[in-house]
């Protein structure tokens, strides 16, 4: 029974990492004003969203199994404050200041037309700081953290989210940049 | 509401005859001048009576968008009646005066203090406003608070300094200056009467709008309408400058026509192409209709209005294309960025403008100049945007021969700006 | 106009915070446009109502998706009394 908390609490790690990825890359088009072929703006929008929230519940499932997997030592103390851990604290708690961050994201995105979207917003750039700090935790952290396989992984990943926030940051990023040239808003 | 009485005690002292009102009491008038010649008004609180007269007198504000006075109060007694949780109304002295064109509202501060202050206490009254602001621009804070400290009654009046920008007179930009520091529009689904400063029903009066109140006040709506004449009763202000003249201003009844007020002004109508009326958001008359009355009503056919009383002239070596594109360009620097077609579409616009008065484009120019400025029009948390398209189209169309000459490459005015 | 007919909710932009991202345009096409800058512009009606679009009954559904799913939260649907 324990074996397989642990090997589902690997595995839901991984699957969560994937979705937080695609759901990164998506939001990065969803600014961008841009509509995909074949997916209006408003779809992209909501896949971004449930793709998150799909991201959400694995990582959920990932710190649950691990709570109750006796091997692993992680109590519930550990899921909210960082570096506390028994083993690889470390790395651990790397993981529970992404696990704090998503939270603040879920949470303000889940309530944004009562909280407004300036908080919203200042909470969600937060994304940019958590997406490498969950890398770098299942990395360090993870069994399989330095395998080829796992380590190919991470690279695509790596690529999507750093090509995509390469894109974000220059110059033609919005639909409406080149009309909108000149004038500052 | 209970009514408790009559609005004002009449008064012993005669109305001021003819169209000189407001400064009725001279130049820089105290307090004593202005009890003087006005005599003391007695302020009632939430009486019918001046309600009443103020119907009867058929004011409209003086600020621009000549909405009725009355119909303006009774929204606000409208708002404090239908509240389940019980809030007092606010009163707003309007003295901001954006308009770079007009000098009245700061003129009326500097000599007839004392009027507008009776006619902010009679308008509190008439509500039950317990707060009351004076929001003035800096050149009559000083006039504004010795005239304040002559007087006893003035202790819940607070004086507050107003931004130079064009549109900080815009009544929700006015609120939120008071209330948060920022002279900017805001987004609105209610009315200011219904829920404005700090969520109190709120009313934001041009200053000359309240002198005149301070007058119907003692005088009552009768007097009142015996200058002017329908929905333009009374008198007005009005600025009148350009073509090199000093700007002046000048007290005259609502049914006067522009060549008279110009006349008067001793601005001789022959130096004169045209005369933008109203103020940087108004409309252009040319020269050969100016024995159009400024008024509501026959203003009406030109798509104007007297708005803030401006009277600015088009000399006749001017070209009305290059100064109309200057202050295009003037008003989309003015535009708060706050929202997008303003910040965008006025830009543009401004920049089409330049084009046309320049003598470089085609024909096609005039008809995107015409797109869109009716694109932008009700596009914005205040009418910025509505105003400089209404000037741009009453340009094209009062200056269409103009026009025709620069998109062939001529300008037919001797001197160019 | 008919009473019948007069509809009895608007959609009410807040054009300090639109941002023209486009996603209403897409939401309610029936109603709303953009402009060279990517802002909505109402397709019907007078100038006047630009800033709060008469919302046929059949609409609603549409338009309340377009409230939610704005991403800067301008928009709004306003119930007339």
């Amino acid at each position: 029974m324990s074996e397989a908390l642990w090997a589902f609490g690997r595995v839901s790690g991984a699957m969560s990492l994937l979705f937080f990825t695609a759901s990164v890359v998506l939001g990065i088009i969803t600014r961008s004003g841009r509509p995909l072929p074949g997916l209006p703006r408003f779809s992209i929008s909501l896949i971004h969203r449930n793709i998150a929230i799909l991201a959400s519940v694995f990582l959920v499932l990932h710190v649950v199994t691990l709570i109750l997997d006796p091997f692993a030592h992680l109590r519930i103390i550990d899921t909210f404050v960082p570096f506390l851990g028994s083993f690889k604290p470390f790395w651990q708690g790397l993981g529970t200041v992404a696990f704090d961050l998503i939270l603040a994201i879920v949470i303000t995105s889940l309530f944004r037309r009562w909280l407004g979207a300036r908080l919203f917003t200042a909470v969600h750039w937060f994304t940019y700081a958590m997406w490498p700090i969950a890398v770098v935790h299942s990395i360090g952290n993870g069994t399989n953290g330095t395998n080829k396989w796992f380590l190919l992984f991470v690279v695509i990943c790596g690529v999507s989210v750093v090509s995509a926030s390469i894109w974000r940051v220059s110059g033609r990023f919005l639909e409406v940049a080149e009309a909108r040239a000149g004038r500052a808003r | 509401m209970t009514a408790t009485g009559s609005g004002t005690v009449p008064n012993p002292t005669s109305a001021p005859e003819g169209p000189v009102r407001l400064f009725a009491a001279g130049a820089d008038a105290g307090y004593s001048a202005h009890r003087e010649t006005y005599g003391h008004l007695e302020i009632v609180k939430g009486g019918p009576g001046l309600r009443a007269e103020l119907e009867r007198s058929g004011l409209e504000g003086r600020g621009g968008a000549g909405f009725s006075t009355a119909r303006k109060i009774d929204a606000a007694r409208q708002s404090v009646s239908d509240r389940m949780f019980p809030a007092s109304a606010v009163v707003i002295a309007n003295g901001a005066e954006g308009e770079p064109r007009s000098i009245k509202d700061s003129t009326l501060l500097r000599h007839s203090p004392h009027l507008v202050i009776d006619g902010l206490l009679a308008t509190a009254a008439l509500v039950g406003a317990s707060r009351m602001y004076l929001y003035s621009s800096p050149e009559s804070l000083g006039a504004l608070r010795s005239a304040l400290a002559e007087r006893r009654d003035t202790r819940r009046i607070t004086l507050v300094q107003a931004k130079e920008t064009f549109i900080s007179g815009e009544a929700s930009a006015v609120v939120n200056a008071i209330e948060n520091g920022i002279a900017l529009p805001t987004d609105r689904t209610v009315r200011l009467t219904t829920s404005g400063l700090r969520a109190r029903p709120t009313l934001v009066h041009n200053v000359e709008t309240l002198a005149h109140v301070a007058l119907i006040a003692r005088f009552g709506g009768d007097w009142f309408r015996s200058e002017g004449v329908g929905g333009d009763a009374g008198t007005r202000l009005v600025t009148v400058s350009g073509a090199g003249q000093r700007e002046r201003v000048l007290e005259v009844p609502g049914d006067a026509r522009i060549s008279d007020i110009l006349e008067a002004a001793g601005v001789s109508t022959s130096v004169v192409s045209a005369v933008l009326v109203g103020g940087y958001h108004g409309t252009w008359i040319p020269a050969d209709d100016l024995s159009v009355v400024l008024s509501k009503a026959a203003l009406a056919p030109y798509g104007g209005r007297p708005g803030a009383g401006v009277l600015f002239l088009l000399a006749r070596d001017e070209c009305g294309l290059q100064v109309t594109a200057s202050i295009t360009r003037y008003l989309a620097e003015e535009s708060a960025g706050q929202c997008g077609p303003c910040l965008y579409g006025l830009d543009a616009l401004a920049t089409l403008m330049e084009r046309i008065a320049s003598g470089r484009g085609d024909h096609g120019l005039r008809r995107e100049a015409e797109r869109l400025g009716l694109s932008l029009i009700g596009r914005g948390s205040c009418h910025h945007p509505d105003g400089t398209a209404g000037l741009v189209q009453s340009a094209l169309s009062a200056f269409a021969s103009d026009v025709e000459a620069h998109l062939t490459g001529r300008c037919r005015r001797t001197a160019r700006v | 106009m008919s009473a019948a007919k007069k509809s009895t909710s608007v959609l009410h932009i807040d054009w300090t915070k639109c941002d023209g991202r486009g996603l209403c345009a897409e939401l309610v096409p029936d109603l709303l446009g953009r402009d060279q800058w990517g802002y909505p512009i109402a397709l019907k009606g007078s100038p006047s109502a630009r800033s709060d679009i008469p919302l046929p009954s059949q609409r609603m559904d549409a338009a309340t998706d377009a409230v939610r799913l704005c991403p800067v939260l301008a928009l709004k649907i306003v119930r007339a009394s």
